[in-house]
């Protein structure tokens, strides 16, 4: 056996082997469910029947308000103001909403008064107002004499349908759907390299604190072990996850079935109940058949490995680098900080226009490439992009695991010292 | 080939920082060789050098006559003065892994083991790991890995310390036993009397350069001051002070005896030692005459402190 496999072997076995690992590979699909199942429920439960008090001296909009699941609306234009602003407190009523009398409409616009205790929701008030607006409206004109049919028939309601160049029909609410499957990607190639590069710098830092590592590099060249561990680690990483996602998904089927509910399992979820209620569900369905899968599958590996790699062995160098995990906190903010970024260009400004210049920008620099791209290649991206990113993302990865290496060589040898950026810099330029 | 390992005019540099000046080393086969240096003097520069831990700016090091290679990471067992093992691992594994690390397959590695364990009796230990095992035993584990290969040269820094003086002798004489099987053993330590016990060979390296290298007898003979040490029963302590002082150097020696004579130190310098017997014999009865041998200490000190005249003042 060569010592590369040697390496990961250990590596791999001692992750599998420990208890908070085990601990988690069982305990986190458990509360995932937990979650999805609580968040489910909650949200399939009825709210409370809310009544309205409308005190509407106009007599004018009163019958405009309809009462609906969540809000009774009554007209209490009898009941003096005062008395129904009293019974806000004695709990009969959320919130009374005052129409007054005014002498014309453009005083009414700012003399309407809505009470109640608690603060009312942004959409529960601009709901009123669209309904008085609109009431309102339809008065002016009647007072101005203008045809309220002729007007309304002179409305124009336009909706732009999407389609391609070749002429295929495009669905609106598609775009989410893509988004939903770049972010899904993007996200745990965040969270393995965040989960993953952590235990990395760890198990260097293990080694160096247990004091075995002269040994080991006695033995085997420093670049083998860095790698060994990197890629033992991600393969006990893939093991985990593999079990998440089976767990998860039986439990979900067993909360689903005992609990009656749909475990609001986060934006998939929701996209697809959207795509249900859609009376074109089968274009939908069409639809994510024409997904370049092929092309996402091969980028996500890509990428996957590309990325990984690339943060692991900065986490390893700066795990070399340090004494104690306390000691690595500085080093964090440079790692965490690009991948953030990638996310939220992801989620902000791919969704706009995964085409546009910050987004495919982005989705060159390395650093962020393996996020954004992923996000962007549902959309189509044009494969010479998709080559050139990826060439950026090895170039780089070669680089930065050379530099890692030698940082890694000095950096384990060393003891006692907490070193600096620039001293990390120095030991580039060692000889080894 | 009587040398297994040569280093020749290595220099290693870290910055602007020389651990290494130009140090050239032979370490004859078969021998148990003392590196010896005060901190921070370059041994362990050099010892990583050896280990293909680090490499040399410039210089080179044979072993077996061949310019370190790959290859040679088998021939070596070297025992680090930071050492630790895997705190979670349980020792048969961990020793399987090292011992297949420096080339042995899995196989040969378990039969080593097993004739180790056996011979150091620690068979039980197999299934523990390591943090349930007190230091010293710790230790153990780290000198089976160390020897598990059958290096032929074997690098040893500070390996008795952390351990009791039963198991540092039982480790002492296995190392004296794997130099009877043909193993060259290089040998860092501080401890001087465990030089003097075991070395063939030393060398003494400080700031970054070598300062002595041989044989440790013949290091011995050039280091002579031809002191000696007088024990002497007399009635007229003037008159032989009054003989001494004409032909040599004297002054008061102390050292255990039974007698209460007169204790001197006495340098003869160009003259025999019988010539000072005449003279002692003449005047009364000696009960005790014996040549100072610099001990390694001495010369360690002796050499380091002429060497740098700073150190004189802080000691």
């Amino acid at each position: 056996m060569s010592a590369l496999t040697l390496i990961i072997k250990r590596e791999f076995i001692a992750k599998v082997r420990n208890k908070s690992f085990i601990v988690m590979t069982f305990l986190s699909p458990l509360l995932f469910a937990g979650i999805a199942v609580l968040v489910g429920y909650l949200s399939s439960l009825k709210a409370d029947v809310q009544t309205i008090a409308i005190h509407d001296e106009t007599g004018l909009f009163v019958n405009e308000f309809k009462s609906g699941d969540a809000f009774k609306y009554e007209n209490q234009s009898s009941v003096a103001v005062e008395i129904l602003r009293d019974s806000i407190k004695s709990g009969k009523y959320e919130g009374v909403l005052f129409i007054p009398k005014a002498k014309d409409s453009k005083s009414l616009e700012k003399s309407i008064k809505y009470y109640s205790d608690d603060d009312p929701g942004i959409a529960f008030v601009a709901g009123l107002e669209d309904i008085i607006a609109s009431k309102l409206t339809e008065t002016n004109y009647v007072n101005a004499k203008l045809d309220t049919l002729q007007i309304r028939n002179a409305e124009a309601n336009v909706e732009i349908s999407l389609s391609k160049s070749s002429g295929e029909v495009g669905l609106k609410y598609f775009n989410e759907i893509k988004i939903a499957f770049g972010c899904a990607f993007g996200y745990l190639i965040m969270m393995f390299i965040i989960i993953y590069g952590n235990m990395v710098m760890r198990s260097v830092i293990e080694e160096k604190t247990n004091r075995i590592i002269e040994i080991i590099i006695s033995s085997v060249k420093p670049f083998q072990l860095m790698m060994g561990k990197i890629i033992g680690t991600s393969l006990a990483g893939v093991l985990q996850f593999v079990i998440w996602s089976i767990i998860g998904v039986l439990l979900l089927l067993v909360a689903a079935s005992f609990f009656g509910v749909t475990p609001g399992v986060g934006v998939s979820g929701q996209m697809a109940s959207q795509a249900s209620q859609m009376s074109d569900s089968q274009l939908y369905i069409a639809e994510l058949g024409k997904l370049p899968i092929g092309t996402m599958i091969f980028a996500f590996i890509v990428y996957f490995i590309g990325g990984y790699f690339l943060y692991s062995s900065v986490y390893a160098a700066i795990g070399a680098a340090v004494d104690s995990e306390t000691d690595s906190q500085q080093f964090m903010m440079p790692i965490i900080m690009p991948l953030m970024l990638g996310v939220y260009i992801g989620v902000f400004t791919v969704i706009n226009d995964p085409h546009g210049t910050v987004a495919t920008t982005f989705s060159m620099i390395p650093l962020t490439s393996p996020i954004v791209m992923l996000m962007r290649i549902p959309f189509g991206v044009p494969w010479w992009q998709i080559a050139l990113s990826m060439g950026i993302l090895f170039g780089t990865f070669f680089a930065v695991v050379w530099f890692a290496a030698k940082i890694y060589r000095i950096g384990i040898l060393m003891y006692g010292k907490k070193p600096t950026w620039k001293e990390m810099f120095k030991w580039m330029r060692y000889s080894g | 080939m009587s040398n297994i390992l040569e280093a020749r005019n290595v220099v290693k540099q870290y910055g602007d920082y020389t651990a290494l000046n130009s140090v050239s080393l032979s370490v004859p086969k078969g021998s148990i060789y003392g590196l010896l240096g005060p901190n921070g003097a370059g041994k362990t520069s050099l010892i990583r050098i050896i280990n293909q831990i680090t490499f040399p700016d410039s210089g080179e090091v044979l072993l077996d006559g061949e310019k370190l290679s790959a290859k040679h990471i088998s021939h070596i067992g070297y025992l680090p003065e930071e050492r630790g093992l895997y705190k979670s691992m349980k020792v048969g594994e961990q020793c399987l892994y090292l011992a297949q690390l420096k080339g042995l397959s899995y196989p040969e590695a378990k039969k080593q083991l097993e004739y180790w364990f056996d011979r150091l009796e620690i068979q039980g230990w197999w299934n523990k790991k390591i943090q349930e095992l007190s230091k010293g035993m710790a230790q153990k584990i780290q000198f089976v890995v160390t020897v598990l290969h059958k290096p032929k040269l074997l690098i040893f820094d500070e390996p008795f310390s952390g351990f009791d003086p039963v198991n540092a002798n039982i480790i002492k004489d296995e190392i004296l036993e794997l130099k009877k099987q043909g193993a060259t053993i290089i040998f860092s330590t501080h401890r001087m009397e465990s030089v003097e016990e075991l070395c063939d060979d030393i060398a003494l390296i400080h700031k970054s350069n070598k300062l002595i290298e041989g044989k440790l007898i013949d290091v011995k003979r050039a280091h002579r001051s031809q002191n000696f040490e007088v024990g002497i029963l007399t009635d007229n302590v003037e008159g032989l002070m009054y003989d001494l002082t004409q032909k040599f150097m004297i002054s008061q020696a102390d050292f255990k005896s039974l007698n209460d004579e007169l204790k001197l130190n006495i340098q003869i310098g160009n003259s025999k030692p019988n010539e000072l017997l005449s003279v002692l014999t003449n005047r009364g009865q000696v009960t005790h005459f014996v040549e100072k041998i610099p001990s390694v200490n001495d010369i360690f000190i002796q050499t380091v402190t002429s060497n740098d005249p700073s150190e004189v003042l802080h000691s």
